[in-house]
């Protein structure tokens, strides 16, 4: 019993030093402007049993507030590092977004639409690969983005996403057969 | 921690409880429709046992064997179909042949639901003359042969003798056949391509591809990711027409537009072509004197609006023809069809038996490309399959209340089944045997994986 629990804090140190290690990396890609950010299946930014230990030593600034509002219309409030996805937020906080190609530019599964132009707005224009992508979305909105390219940054703080929803007649949602 | 002890030990009874009585399901096919729905099944139902048969070996259809050997990236959701197969509360039991190895009344009268999500097998013919000849293939075949699948792997496509090939379709297939016969073969070569389709491609002399469509470029079928990419591999000659409106549409128009113009008038040396011939439609196939070999596709000029002027025809000389003019499913028995659009007759994924009086069929499901025609990307098939394992949900407090109460025989009757036919079923255990020698073999050559192309070799790998 003590013996696992010895190691699970070692592992969790490893954890904590790989993550911060990460988190400058996803920065300085930010700084250059890439926001084609591979999102890696698995692996945490910050785990949640980190959050107090960066709640405390690192200022609360670095994480922004997230609000995503679900299919039925609920409210989740999140708190997202800085530089990190809304694709991986919200798996990690347990929220239903898919992402079948995991953050790699090949799906449309991670479509959030952006509740106010003003948040939108602050946002970088979508890559011409994104804009491919968004072309197959559902229920596809003028401030429709796709979640593993929206990073969280400052100014996006008290950002709302909504996850559009699956209507029963989504066949005539863009997607009527064509004929032949 | 006593809490935690008793929260624990109420959950594990609620699960034995709810294991006792489980609804059993049976999910035909394991594309990303099986598997979307099994997902959602497990998620929306704590009692149900989901059972996948699958007429290959493999697991994961069009994944596997529809999606192009360079589009690493769409193939990733593997790891999450993966994830679900994995569940306890889920089995795949690969090589069982709806039809011969069991049949649809059987599963029906085994399980409590039946969800088929067999997709589309075979082809829409075009039904103009010479479409027989040989060097005519759908782009389905190619496409199988292309990623190993093991009813094509022997197809042998004639590359060497043209230079020319006509795709007919301007569609996504389309695109794919058009930027694998194009694309240079060092670039294939660390895909996971079937080795002997990138033999075959290293000695292709077809320099020259050439898309047909009936239509103009606001009506092409394709989408912008794949036209970008296959603009961004060769040469291109286009004629534009028409004016845009949705948003796809335009965003494809302007792609095309901008190829057209930003390029030299004429190709470089050595360098291949891609044609996007609008407006024109087979007419006809003409064959070579000798063996009955396609040597040539008449095209007939089509226009938007009907007209009654007199048509010109224009002769296009090829070796090569790939029809790329959709896929088609195909029924088995038992159940009902509807043959004129080649899907199965549903409302919201419930099988009527009669369409006319809307009367459906108890337990029997239908998802993914055989609800609603061969169109849509994967992610289509996730909200096909919400919308198929809603109705389940709703029958289940309806129509099926009583009946899913009652136990059925589920995953024991299948294999006393199977047992009985010596059917020799491939376990999940058996795929990631096949997955482990092929990411072996691929390894040593730089590829992700070697597909395995046979099905004995398919068979022997998964230790069955």
């Amino acid at each position: 019993m003590f013996i696992s629990k010895l190691a699970r804090a070692g592992a969790q140190l490893l954890i904590k030093e790989s993550n911060i290690g990460r988190y400058l990396i996803s920065r300085t890609r930010l700084l250059q402007g890439s926001s084609r950010r591979p999102f890696q299946p698995g692996t945490h930014f910050f785990s949640t049993s980190d959050d107090k230990v960066h709640e405390e030593g690192i200022d609360q600034k670095d994480k922004i507030s997230v609000t995503f509002v679900d299919k039925d219309g609920e409210e989740k409030h999140i708190k997202v590092p800085i530089g990190m996805s809304m694709l991986e937020a919200a798996h990690e906080n347990d929220i239903e977004l898919e992402g079948a190609c995991e953050g790699s530019l090949a799906c449309s599964t991670c479509h959030v639409i952006v509740m106010d132009m003003e948040h939108y707005n602050k946002l970088e224009d979508p890559t011409d690969e994104e804009n491919d992508m968004l072309d197959l979305a559902f229920g596809l909105t003028e401030t429709s983005r796709l979640g593993c390219q929206v990073i969280a940054k400052p100014e996006l703080d008290g950002l709302r996403l909504a996850l559009p929803v699956a209507t029963r007649n989504f066949a005539v949602d863009g997607f009527v057969p064509k004929p032949h | 921690m006593s809490i935690f002890h008793a929260k624990r030990a109420i959950e594990r009874s609620f699960s034995t409880l709810c294991r006792r009585n489980p609804l059993r399901v049976c999910v035909v096919g394991s594309g990303p429709a099986g598997f979307y729905t099994a997902e959602r099944m497990l998620k929306a139902h704590d009692r149900a046992e989901v059972d996948m048969i699958e007429r290959l070996p493999t697991p994961f259809g069009l994944v596997r064997y529809g999606v192009a050997p360079d589009h690493p990236e769409t193939k990733i959701v593997i790891n999450q179909f993966s994830r679900v197969a994995l569940n306890e509360r889920c089995s795949f039991f690969g090589n069982v042949n709806l039809g011969s190895s069991v049949s649809l009344s059987e599963l029906r009268e085994i399980y409590h639901v039946v969800v088929l999500a067999y997709g589309a097998e075979s082809d829409r013919t075009l039904g103009v003359l010479g479409e027989v000849c040989s060097g005519i293939h759908s782009a389905r075949e190619f496409v199988w042969w292309y990623n190993g699948h093991p009813d094509c792997s022997n197809m042998s496509p004639d590359l060497k003798s043209t230079d020319t090939a006509i795709v007919l379709g301007q569609g996504n297939v389309a695109l794919d056949v058009a930027r694998i016969l194009l694309r240079p073969t060092t670039e294939l070569a660390t895909t996971d391509i079937a080795e002997h389709a990138l033999i075959s491609l290293q000695n292709s002399s077809i320099r020259k591809v050439c898309l047909v469509g009936r239509r103009g470029p606001v009506q092409a079928a394709c989408t912008a990711k794949e036209l970008r990419e296959i603009l961004g591999l060769s040469t291109i000659f286009i004629i534009q027409e028409e004016i845009k409106n949705s948003r796809i549409q335009r965003r494809v128009y302007e792609l095309l537009c901008k190829a057209a113009t930003s390029r030299p008038p004429q190709p470089l040396s050595g360098q291949r072509e891609l044609h996007f011939i609008f407006f024109r439609r087979p007419d006809c196939f003409l064959a070579s004197d000798c063996g009955g070999k396609v040597k040539g596709v008449r095209l007939e000029k089509t226009y938007l609006k009907a007209r009654s002027s007199h048509l010109t025809n224009w002769l296009y000389l090829c070796r090569l023809v790939l029809k790329s003019i959709g896929y088609r499913s195909v029924p088995v028995e038992g159940l009902p069809f509807d043959d004129s659009r080649g899907v199965v007759p549903n409302i919201n994924g419930r099988v009527l038996s009669d369409k006319q009086h809307n009367i459906i069929e108890n337990g029997l499901y239908v998802t993914g490309w055989l609800k609603r025609g061969p169109t849509g990307i994967i992610a289509t098939n996730l909200y096909d399959a919400e919308e198929t394992v809603a109705s389940i949900s709703e029958d289940l407090e309806g129509v099926l209340a009583d009946d899913s109460n009652s136990p059925r025989p589920g995953r024991d009757g299948l294999l006393q089944l199977l047992d009985s036919r010596s059917v020799q079923y491939v376990p999940f255990k058996g795929w990631e045997e096949i997955d482990l020698k092929e990411k072996s073999i691929g390894a040593i050559k730089n590829k992700p994986r070697e597909k395995i192309t046979s099905w004995e070799e398919l068979l022997r790998a998964a230790n069955t």
